[in-house]
């Protein structure tokens, strides 16, 4: 890829749109319907916004803003680069879907403090899509950190003592990890005088001792991969699920977790570079990680009775599917692996709102109450049933396309464990995903009489993201173009290797 | 005019002074705003000091008319604006705040306080400005002495805490003063360009009371800046003082000090000594270190907001002490970027506290409800701002002062410093949110937290107090925000400037 720069406000406005909502949804809480208005017109602004950066990205260009010198040398910029459009896409379309999920939910709910929970959701879309467009580590651990805390009046949004505790070790993670990565960032700016996410590795064409870099590596591995939730750093995410589920949905299988994914990707062919990866052999650390990861959250899956647990366990697992992506280093590899991130996208959010939707409905957490519910709740429990067929990667559901590469890769870079890794993990993912779908309804429910589908504001998005997710299985290019952004990155970083 | 600026300073201060104490005959409710037209008139002064050094260069003011080293200087350079320019400004702020709170705290005392805050004003002032060894020792004594009154005035155990302050305090100026008779017998001067001269000609070898004077000086100024070991009168004095005392003193006392080690190790001495001659930074840099963390760690187990801001003051030292042991100039940016981002920061959460204890009566933190929030919104937001700030997150001011420390440490490779840093944010965050998770959700004790509780905006603004508790406070944490977004233009134009020579 050429690196095509050209200067443009869209980036920043796609930034600031859903933080310039805040003071309006604050201001106008007295009013439910003014105030959801906002969030729409945010969400569907950004949206816009967000798209009309799309065909200059098919093209390999980037639009450029250079905001302010931040630290001497060092400038607060927005690059929205091909990789970063396709993420911010990707958020910022599921957000209009989890928008109106979310009317459904705190209101069907009766949720308090609902004008807190409106505008730091607000907040944490600025502060993805500044994760998103970050040129530079110093912009990105800005708006991390921003994301971090966002997220935060979120997690606790029950107030309950368990739901503080949730966010008291949310926050020791993430911070935490915001402070290696912060200690990581610095020290790659004293070794390359440089912090600027370049494609290829900034790190490229440097040779440090091999000590120096296994290090900084782990520091960033650190910092990045508890929002990735790569294991041993994984166990914040189940304990926030005790957020409200569009919460669940957005922010811990899009948002936030694919911010963590994302930073891997950024960190190894941005920050490191394939070459220099592969040269110090940092990807088997990453992909042993990975693999492990995949094989022992799937495992713990099955243990979970409590839906959105499941749930959680198995984006753990998914996550880490990416970052096995990246660590191959192939080109189909990359591609697999930001596919996985739309298409898990997509597909986990529909599970969490199926599983938002049982909630709310029938007040049910747990799999073992679930007998028979599919009778009262066919949508719900058919977009569930197609959501869990594409997790486990069957055709035509759009996860089979981005395991194929995924598969691809692994052949490509000739790690025959790890394809075998994938194909177990499938085999694992049906494991405890079919047997909720047959409860559902293969079996007699009890105490279902007088309850039918939940309000329409759940339901229709929920139908709409499960329809998404076969589209783009059927036809990955779709509105989007997903594939093609995908392997034009995979190309632009692993240009030196093919 | 404008060189004869720097005196203007004291003066203003020495005449608020005792006028002040002469409204006490008649018009009692002068004080308040003379004290406050005198830091107007000096912060102005102040501002046009520091725009006029940047634009065109340090100057000097030689009292009566005498060329030092006979006479006493005053020096204006890139760093004496700077601190001049923020101890007045943040002292202004908490000036204007303190109306409500002293008459509630000090009732007919508020004259003689106003009178004592100028002679503060004054000390602090001076010693920035004087480019004199002996006479900075003169107005660190004017400053210490207005210090201990203005917090034995505080609640009941200040006067106990004020003595225990004034014998550590007396202990500190007399090391400093051995120190500087020391280097007067062994120079024959006290100026301090005229000792930065003389100093790099002598041979340690053959003249170790130089070293003896850096050691016993270092000393001294450590007790008055409350670097670990030396820290013992803090935590009593900024809990037990006034509300406005811990806001004036807290942020800019110990800032000066600072000020005073910065200028003492690196313009007088010079880098080099100090940093590989004699090993002071390196001592300097592991008291400070073990300071970051023990303050931070007892800031954890305060359960009274004031008394936690104090261990957590003794924390926030260490950074600047960490700054200016790393001897370079990361670390030197780190430092002095902290002198402003503490001094705003602190005073934000000590004037939160002063609120709280206007409105509520007390700032026990176990006492914090989700109320409190509810009926002090911006006091709140305010503190949470600040909080975060504290924690250093991006993009507000504390997360830069550390970011500098942080490469600074590295340049060093110092990477024990470095874990410092990073572990001390986290100890950070467990103080601060401690106090927000309360702010903002625990439910008031009896009452059940229905549906939409907090957004009845029927209680929203009930709790605030008047518009000038108010204003300082968001003025601060607005500040942090945008010295934070900023930070670059304050580093390239303001900090860079002043960097010692041989840096």
């Amino acid at each position: 890829m050429n690196d095509l720069t050209y200067v443009s406000h869209i980036p920043l406005f796609v930034v600031l749109v859903s933080m310039a909502a805040v003071p309006l949804i604050l201001a106008s809480s007295r009013k439910p319907n003014l105030r959801e208005t906002w969030t729409l017109l945010a969400a569907g602004t950004k949206f816009l916004l967000v798209f009309s950066l799309l065909p200059g990205a098919l093209e390999g260009r980037s639009a450029v803003l250079h905001l302010l010198e931040i630290s001497p040398g060092v400038d607060l910029a927005l690059k929205a680069d091909p990789f970063g459009v396709f993420f911010a896409l990707i958020s910022s379309s599921l957000w209009i879907f989890t928008s109106f999920y979310s009317i459904g939910y705190v209101r069907g709910n009766n949720e308090h403090k609902q004008t807190r929970y409106f505008a730091s959701f607000a907040m944490c879309l600025s502060a993805t899509m500044g994760i998103a467009f970050s040129a530079n580590l110093l912009t990105f651990i800005v708006f991390y950190e921003m994301l971090t805390i966002s997220t935060y009046p979120l997690v606790i949004h029950k107030e309950t003592p368990e739901s503080i505790s949730g966010g008291r070790q949310y926050l020791l993670y993430t911070l935490t990890a915001g402070l290696f990565l912060i200690a990581a960032a610095a020290w790659t700016y004293q070794l390359t005088g440089t912090m600027d996410f370049k494609a290829g590795g900034l790190f490229a064409g440097t040779s440090f001792p091999g000590s120096t870099m296994t290090v900084l590596f782990f520091l960033f591995l650190a910092g990045v991969g508890v929002k990735a939730a790569i294991m041993p750093l994984h166990s914040w995410l189940p304990t926030a699920m005790v957020a409200p589920t569009p919460v669940s949905a957005l922010l811990h299988a899009v948002a936030v977790v694919k911010s963590g994914v994302f930073g891997v990707i950024r960190v190894v062919g941005f920050v490191f570079g394939p070459e220099v990866m592969a040269a110090y052999g940092l990807n088997i650390i990453l992909a042993i990680f990975a693999g492990t990861t995949i094989l022992v959250a799937s495992l713990i899956a099955f243990r979970q009775d409590n839906l959105k647990r499941r749930l959680a366990y198995s984006t753990i697992g998914h996550l880490s599917y990416i970052v096995l992506g990246a660590a191959l280093l192939s080109p189909s590899g990359f591609t697999g692996g930001m596919l996985h991130i739309a298409t898990h996208a997509t597909m986990k959010i529909t599970l969490f709102f199926c599983a938002g939707a049982i909630y709310v409905n029938l007040h049910r957490e747990n799999i073992s109450q679930l007998n028979g519910i599919g009778k009262i709740m066919p949508w719900t429990m058919g977009a569930f049933a197609i959501g869990s067929l594409g997790l486990a990667g069957v055709p035509p559901v759009n996860g089979f396309v981005s395991k194929w590469f995924l598969a691809l890769g692994a052949l490509e870079a000739d790690h025959l464990v790890v394809l075998g890794i994938y194909v177990l993990s499938g085999l694992l993912n049906a494991g405890y995903f079919f047997p909720i779908v047959h409860r559902a309804f293969f079996r007699e429910g009890e105490h279902l009489e007088g309850h039918g589908e939940a309000s329409t504001l759940m339901v229709v998005p929920l139908v709409i993201t499960a329809m998404l997710s076969v589209l783009i299985g059927v036809r990955p290019d779709l509105f989007f173009h997903f594939y093609e952004l995908a392997s034009l990155i995979a190309q632009s970083l692993t240009g030196g290797l093919l | 005019m404008v060189e004869n600026a720097p005196v203007l300073i004291p003066v203003i201060y020495l005449a608020a002074c005792l006028l002040i104490g002469l409204t006490r005959l008649r018009y009692r409710w002068l004080a308040y705003p003379m004290a406050l037209a005198a830091n107007v008139l000096a912060s102005a002064t102040a501002l046009g000091i520091l725009y006029h050094v940047t634009r065109y260069g340090s100057f000097n003011y030689y009292f009566g008319g005498w060329i030092p080293p006979i006479g006493i200087e005053y020096v204006i350079d890139p760093l004496s604006a700077f601190v001049l320019t923020v101890i007045n400004i943040v002292a202004g702020l908490v000036l204007y705040h303190s109306l409500n709170v002293n008459r509630l705290e000090l009732g007919r005392k508020v004259v003689p306080y106003y009178s004592v805050a100028m002679l503060l004003m004054l000390g602090l002032n001076g010693i920035v400005l004087t480019g004199d060894f002996f006479n900075l020792f003169v107005f660190l004594e004017i400053s210490s002495l207005a210090s201990y009154g203005l917090i034995a005035v505080g609640e009941r155990g200040s006067a106990f805490a004020a003595f225990r302050y004034l014998i550590l305090g007396t202990v500190g100026a007399s090391f400093y003063l051995l120190g500087l008779g020391f280097l007067h017998l062994n120079t024959g001067s006290l100026n301090m360009a005229d000792l930065a001269a003389i100093i790099p000609n002598l041979e340690f070898g053959k003249d170790p009371a130089i070293v003896i004077a850096l050691v016993m000086m270092t000393v001294g100024i450590c007790i008055k800046m409350a670097i670990f070991p030396l820290h013992g009168w803090l935590p009593d004095a900024y809990t037990l003082a006034p509300s406005t005392s811990s806001a004036l003193i807290a942020p800019i006392g110990t800032k000066v000090a600072s000020y005073i080690l910065i200028r003492t190790l690196f313009f007088v001495y010079g880098v080099d000594l100090v940093s590989e001659g004699i090993p002071v930074t390196t001592i300097l840099g592991w008291l400070s270190a073990i300071g970051i963390i023990y303050g931070s760690i007892l800031a954890i187990a305060q359960s009274e907001l004031k008394r936690m801001l104090a261990y957590s003051s003794i924390a926030q030292i260490g950074y600047i002490g960490l700054g200016i042991s790393m001897a370079n100039p990361l670390g030197f940016i780190g430092a002095v970027l902290h002198v402003l981002n503490h001094a705003f920061m602190k005073a934000c959460l000590f004037l939160v506290a002063a609120n709280l204890r206007t409105q509520m009566g007390h700032s026990d933190i176990s006492r914090f409800d989700d109320s409190y929030r509810v009926k002090m919104p911006w006091t709140m937001a305010a503190f949470t701002t600040a909080a975060i700030s504290m924690v250093g997150l991006p993009p507000l001011a504390g997360f830069f002062s550390k970011w500098y420390l942080a490469l600074a440490t590295i340049e060093n490779s110092q990477w024990v410093f470095l874990a410092v840093i990073l572990i001390s944010s986290l100890l950070n965050a467990v103080y601060f949110f401690r106090v927000i998770e309360k702010v903002y959700m625990k439910s008031p004790s009896g009452v059940a937290d229905g549906a939409g509780a907090g957004n009845d905006p029927a209680q929203f603004g009930s709790g605030e107090p008047t518009s000038s508790m108010v204003i300082p406070v968001l003025v601060f944490a607005a500040a942090l925000l945008l010295i934070g977004i900023f930070n670059a233009l304050i580093v390239t134009t303001l900090i860079q400037p002043m960097m010692p020579p041989g840096m």
